[in-house]
């Protein structure tokens, strides 16, 4: 059994590695951190509080993180950007044996070509993470993201 | 500002381009002027605007809070089951007196003075109105009942609730015209809605050009790889632009094809038949709605649009925010029957549409995209002639048709 502090060590390094694949446009690396069986969702938090089920982004599975990062990459028209994730206050939790109920809060920069750095998505991380033979990974993660309105589109996961 | 201010001001006389409706000049898209008076006469004119779903206030005392063009409107059911418009703006100071996005309520107390209003927007109550200790007061000739809540014409149909500044309005029925009703009932058929939830996005583009992009089935084959790729619209499938009478309503309406190559397909460069979905779950719809068509994307003047996309239904409210942004408000609902398979369907469908949708995406960019070319050059136009130069319903989608039909409306409403 891990200590408090090895478990918080493994837990941010987990987020740090996240947040790396999206800033560096690993994309195709980012289903990677899930399970099989996963769930995705970035919800708002009129929906979130209110037990409105609909979700900006909604991928029962890792093949529909990959259509995702598939339509991204091959269908989907947008301006280039370039994005930076901030993650932190984490809170850890035990949930089940193998799994960990790990609360954060997460702020998204968005840079485009011509702009100014703005704020892109803040928000909470809602998730719940296994014990793998391959290490820690994502059984769900959910996003939900503070503000009512969001600039234009949100193209990359959080 | 009165309607005469375009005639008088010292700019460039606004005169619309000699071929008409198959050119847009681009002042209509950035100049503050122009877009003043669309607020007077489109938004706060003679006009059925979109407010709400009636699932959303099911309940006596139940609100939600929204826009009529850039107005903040208080939309809620009263103790007798009637559905009130209200201005959210205090009759006394003029204080947005409700700042709840939603809730419930059994009257509206503006938190400035307490001026309390009942639902219908009637003044109930103003304190120290006798005064105090014989003292202040309002005058003796002050009558509640001359000082209540703007409130505005409001017309429901099948659960859709629509509202109007304007005074000597047609019903609704006959606003929307024979053909839209027909496309309307057909997704509002009487059914309890039930609502699925939101989506709110602000994008940096005149509101028009959201009109615009809805009304333009020649894009969609082109612009939309997900879409195309899919057949879930395409140019070479079976399909239909409809406008009512006037051309302010339009529909694009279309029958879902197969993921094959066709005469069609060799001019779409975004078409890709090697493209395989790892989870098809994503793409799994039933029919549901009588006849063929599998989409009906349907633009309501002056704020709305209708969509369904397969199973994935949404309102799409246009909320203007100046020149140059507007906000696009998603409500996103199903029926009250349906099975949970249905709703997850739903939900997974919405991946294609909103702030993240792999079609809806495109769309938001596109606009920005549009109003960042447009803006710097209000002297330039638009070419608007495929299909032709002239506004008639077509049954294939290679025409910009409902666009000319929507600025041949605009053009008679502003005068222009």
């Amino acid at each position: 059994m891990p200590t408090d502090v090895e478990l918080r060590y493994e837990v941010e390094t987990l987020y740090a590695d996240y947040a790396a694949a999206l800033d560096d446009n690993e994309l195709e690396r980012w289903p990677d951190f899930f399970t099989e069986d996963c769930l995705y969702k970035l919800v708002p938090r009129e929906n979130w509080e209110r037990n409105l089920p609909v979700a900006l982004m909604l991928c029962e599975s890792r093949g529909m993180l990959r259509d995702r990062v598939t339509a991204v990459r091959n269908t989907a028209v947008y301006a280039p950007r370039s994005l930076r994730h901030f993650i932190s206050q984490f809170r850890i939790e035990d949930e089940a044996p193998g799994h960990l109920r790990v609360h954060a809060n997460y702020l998204v920069l968005q840079t485009l070509a011509n702009d100014l750095t703005r704020i892109q998505n803040a928000g909470r991380y809602i998730d719940l993470i296994a014990r793998t033979e391959s290490g820690l990974r994502f059984k769900q993660k959910i996003c939900v993201f503070d503000s009512v309105l969001v600039p234009n589109s949100l193209i990359y996961p959080i | 500002m009165d309607d005469t201010t375009l005639e008088r001001s010292n700019r460039p006389p606004r005169a619309w381009p000699d071929e008409g409706v198959s050119r847009v000049p681009y002042w209509v898209y950035s100049d503050p002027e122009i877009y003043r008076l669309e607020q007077q006469r489109i938004f706060c004119g003679s006009s059925w605007a979109y407010v709400a779903l009636e699932a959303e206030i099911p309940e006596a005392g139940n609100f939600i809070r929204t826009f009529l063009g850039e107005k903040p409107v208080v939309v809620v059911r009263d103790e007798t089951g009637a559905i009130n418009v209200l201005l959210n703006r205090c009759a006394h100071r003029g204080v947005e007196f409700c700042q709840a996005a939603h809730g419930s309520a059994t009257e509206f107390m503006c938190p400035y003075h307490q001026w309390t209003y009942d639902l219908r927007g009637t003044l109930r109550a103003v304190p120290f109105r006798r005064g105090v200790r014989r003292q202040g007061g309002m005058p003796e000739d002050f009558r509640l009942e001359e000082h209540g809540l703007v409130r505005l014409q409001v017309a429901r149909r099948h659960g859709v609730v629509f509202a109007s500044f304007g005074e000597d309005l047609p019903p609704l029925e006959d606003y929307l015209g024979a053909t839209m009703l027909q496309y309307f009932d057909r997704v509002f058929d009487g059914r309890q809605l039930r609502v699925l939830g939101y989506m709110r996005q602000r994008i940096g583009a005149n509101w028009k050009l959201m009109f615009e992009n809805i009304k333009d089935p020649y894009h969609a084959s082109l612009l939309h790889v997900f879409l195309v790729t899919f057949g879930l619209f395409r140019a070479d499938q079976p399909s239909a632009v409809q406008m009512d009478e006037s051309g302010m309503h339009s529909v694009l309406v279309s029958m879902r094809g197969e993921q094959k190559a066709s005469e069609g397909t060799a001019e779409m460069k975004s078409f890709r038949a090697d493209f395989k979905l790892a989870d098809p779950r994503l793409l799994d719809p039933v029919r549901e709605f009588s006849g063929n068509a599998t989409v009906v994307m349907q633009t309501l003047w002056p704020n709305l649009i209708v969509q369904q996309q397969s199973n994935t239904l949404a309102m799409r409210q246009l909320v203007p925010r100046g020149t140059g942004q507007f906000d696009l408000m998603w409500t996103f609902f199903g029926y009250a029957d349906d099975t949970v398979e249905m709703t997850q369907r739903r939900l997974r469908q919405a991946n294609l549409m909103g702030p993240s949708g792999f079609v809806s995406i495109d769309d938001g960019e596109i606009m920005e995209f549009s109003q960042q070319g447009i803006e710097p050059f209000p002297g330039d136009e638009g070419v608007v002639e495929m299909g032709g130069r002239v506004v008639r319903n077509e049954d294939h989608m290679v025409t910009e048709a409902a666009i000319r039909g929507f600025y041949q409306h605009y053009r008679r409403i502003m005068g222009l």
